[in-house]
């Protein structure tokens, strides 16, 4: 009944790391390197040219139906960006076609030709157009736009006055007015505060429902399976899997063996946080602190961070929270030690393990993300979404909160709790009775 | 100030034609203002596609249509453009009058009194003025243009337009101070009782190939600047000697006569040759004009092919 309003076929890109790596190369560089490449070719052929090509998609083929919201998941590098940037028009497949049969709207970031200079009027008529709006569409959806955004009194006030979560709200309230019939979104939702985010995530499910077409690419595990009823795995350029959210969100989750339980940065530049603390490396360990991908449900878990504090002075909080497969966050939990808390940190390699106790989290896939902050001005240095994950192996006995019982044992947690029950035989006769009335 | 940039801008606009009359060209509409829905719902999907997406496979122009699809794209790029300009400054639009008349200053003491260049009679305040005044454009919207897809990079990476509009705005965005230091043109030939001549009408189309070129050179150069930044560098420099190399602060007459069919290879000759004469009512030459002309209307064609063969790999390299 629905025909497709995406066609995908056969799309494969091609990356040359030579150019890529040396960004801004210089005219003289270029000079030599085509001279270089004239100077090779005639030598020895094809050898030397595959070692600097990337394909960063290869044959992919995919069709999406009218309405239909689908979720693209991969890791860093899987080619979800190159796959947004061609159905986007940045940039051109290397082979292959894309037929779209509506019109397409790409929010690869929000604000996109923000200019702090100039107010929050003009940036929202600048901005609405730079994403393919009409001008007059944008007169006529102002006041709904700067509804959504709240910040009535700022309207004429320099976008560079405003605080960040303003500027977030207003370029995100421009580009949740956008009514493609296809819309292409980005990790828009990473920004902002919890209740915006929740926002959001309620605009795209309204944008869903009125039988538009959204492609969603994110790391953000519960919320693709919250928006999304069919989810594409890219993996090294390929789709791995293309179904159910559930199916392979979990599949993507477990694929990744005993690497998703461990992580590191290697490159301290490249490392999740900013000039003041960056994430060195982060693990699910065991009781004798070993990476471990499965856990029994009756051991305690640690989650171990590792973090380089590269400025100091700042009183910082690593804080964690567990996700279960549905999305449902089953708690978080920030670092009360109570030799850091609210201590300025100096410089220097940290380690901070936080250990679940064992007969508490249930059985099943849990997903980690993780939060280096600061307190007292409060700010967030990283946030790092659905960084591990890993297994709590159900396990029945005496030990356990099972027990005996074999069915689902449903719940956020499963406590072993400690049950005490008093017994005072019939016969005998008791006291209490009599007293009642 | 900004009401003032408004004003301008209206004007401009208008005279430019870059919105149809309809849209009342401000950046600050009446939002109460109801109009008609551009969204019509669409209920059946189309049976050909309305995008295809493939790589390019042969050499294909810039095309004009796409700069009326997207006219407010482009209107909205130039009003930012200059906005951004004048608010960032301390003297704002007093900077585009006080650039020509400090160069006109300079080069009035130092080349009219002191080296005492001819200048075909007219006095030489006005002689480099005249000069000075379509230079300074020219010059402002070539470098502008030659920067502004590396200045716009964040839009390049992020969403989808003709790359085209970038440097085309920029260009367009200094026709407003050519506007304004016109003002001081006309101050001038009314102190110096110039008489003004039906020649005078050809001046807007000087500016237009002017513009023109610029768009062309522009174009070029933004396209390379994308990939080797060496050319935002090397550009100002090339700029500084072709100043040397047209007709601004000396008359064309100046250049021996066995020179003269090299130094005419310049389009610039013929264009501010004829706008100095247009606007003193001196003798036009029109086959320098002509050659001018021609020279504009090739470049532009070559920038239009080239840019759009660069214009794939911009993403990739920005």
């Amino acid at each position: 009944m629905n025909r497709a309003i995406i066609k995908v076929e056969h799309l494969s890109k091609l990356y040359r790391l030579g150019a890529t790596h040396n960004v801004h190369p210089t005219l003289r560089e270029g000079l030599v390197g085509a001279f270089k490449a004239a100077f090779r070719r005639q030598n020895n052929g094809n050898n030397s040219k595959n070692k600097n090509i990337v394909w960063a998609l290869k044959d992919v083929s995919f069709e999406v139906s009218r309405g239909e919201v689908i979720g693209i998941i991969g890791r860093n590098g899987a080619g979800k960006s190159t796959l947004l940037k061609i159905l986007s028009r940045i940039t051109d497949p290397t082979v292959g076609r894309i037929a779209l049969y509506g019109r397409v709207g790409s929010l690869l970031e929000v604000g996109t030709g923000f200019h702090p200079e100039l107010t929050g009027r003009e940036n929202i008529f600048l901005n609405g157009v730079i994403m393919g709006m009409k001008r007059r569409e944008l007169a006529r959806k102002f006041d709904e736009i700067v509804a959504f955004a709240d910040i009535h009194r700022f309207i004429d006030t320099p976008v560079k006055r405003y605080s960040s979560g303003m500027y977030v709200r207003l370029a995100f309230a421009v580009a949740a007015h956008l009514e493609p019939e296809i819309l292409i979104v980005d990790e828009v939702l990473a920004v902002g505060d919890e209740i915006f985010q929740k926002k959001c995530l309620g605009k795209m499910a309204t944008i869903a429902n009125e039988g538009r077409t959204v492609l969603f690419v994110s790391h953000n595990m519960p919320a693709v399976i919250n928006l999304c009823p069919r989810v594409i795995l890219l993996d090294s350029g390929v789709v791995a899997q293309d179904g159910k959210a559930s199916e392979v969100v979990s599949h993507y989750l477990h694929t990744g063996g005993a690497k998703l339980a461990h992580r590191e940065w290697p490159n301290i530049s490249t490392a999740p946080g900013d000039d003041v603390v960056r994430l060195r490396s982060i693990s699910v360990i065991d009781e004798i602190e070993q990476v471990c991908q499965s856990i029994d449900i009756r051991k305690k878990v640690g989650i171990r961070f590792e973090y380089d504090v590269l400025e100091p002075g700042h009183r910082l909080v690593p804080t964690f929270n567990i996700a279960m497969e549905s999305g449902a966050v089953v708690f978080w939990a920030g670092d009360r030690d109570p030799n850091w808390e609210n201590t300025p940190r100096p410089k220097g390699r940290y380690t901070t393990i936080a250990w679940i106790p064992g007969n508490f989290l249930n059985a099943g896939t849990m997903i980690l993300s993780v939060t280096i902050s600061k307190v007292r001005p409060t700010h967030e240095h990283l946030y790092e979404q659905g960084v591990l994950s890993f297994e709590v192996l159900d396990r029945m006995g005496v030990d356990t909160a099972r027990g005996n019982f074999h069915g689902h044992f449903a719940g956020a947690v499963r406590p072993l709790l400690p049950w005490q029950t008093q017994f005072v035989p019939k016969d005998e006769g008791s006291v209490e009775i009599d007293s009642t009335p | 100030m900004s009401r003032q940039v408004r004003i301008l801008t209206r004007v401009l606009s208008s005279f430019l034609m870059t919105t149809s009359a309809s849209d009342s060209p401000s950046l600050t509409p009446n939002s109460t203002n109801k109009t008609e829905p551009d969204r019509v719902p669409q209920f059946n999907l189309p049976d050909e596609p309305l995008v295809v997406i493939e790589p390019k496979k042969s050499w294909s122009a810039v095309g004009v249509h796409d700069f009326w699809v997207y006219r407010e794209l482009l209107y909205f790029l130039t009003l930012r453009d200059i906005k951004v300009r004048y608010k960032q400054t301390l003297l704002g639009v007093l900077w585009v009058l006080l650039q020509p008349l400090l160069t006109t200053v300079v080069f009035t003491i130092f080349l009219g009194l002191l080296i005492r260049v001819p200048s075909e009679g007219t006095p030489y305040v006005l002689f480099v003025y005249v000069g000075l005044l379509p230079w300074t454009f020219f010059s402002a919207a070539v470098i502008s243009s030659s920067n502004s897809l590396v200045n716009n990079a964040h839009l390049i990476t992020k969403v989808y337009f003709p790359r085209s509009l970038i440097p085309v705005s920029a260009v367009i965005g200094r026709l407003l101070d050519l506007a304004i230091a016109f003002l001081v043109l006309v101050c001038l030939m009314a102190y110096y009782h110039v008489a003004v001549t039906w020649a005078i009408l050809l001046l807007p189309v000087l500016v237009a190939l002017m513009t023109l070129l610029a768009v062309g050179l522009g174009m070029v150069t933004s396209a390379m600047n994308v990939k080797y930044r060496d050319v935002g560098v090397l550009i100002p420099v090339l700029l500084q000697l072709l100043m040397y190399a047209s007709p601004v602060v000396y008359p064309a007459s100046l250049v021996p006569a066995r020179w003269q069919r090299l130094y005419g290879l310049n389009p610039l000759v013929g264009l501010l040759g004829s706008f100095r004469s247009a606007a003193l009512g001196a003798q036009i030459d029109w086959s320098a004009l002509a050659w001018s002309g021609a020279t504009t209307a090739v470049l532009l064609v070559g920038a239009a092919f080239l840019f759009r063969r660069m214009e794939a790999h911009f993403a990739d390299f920005v």
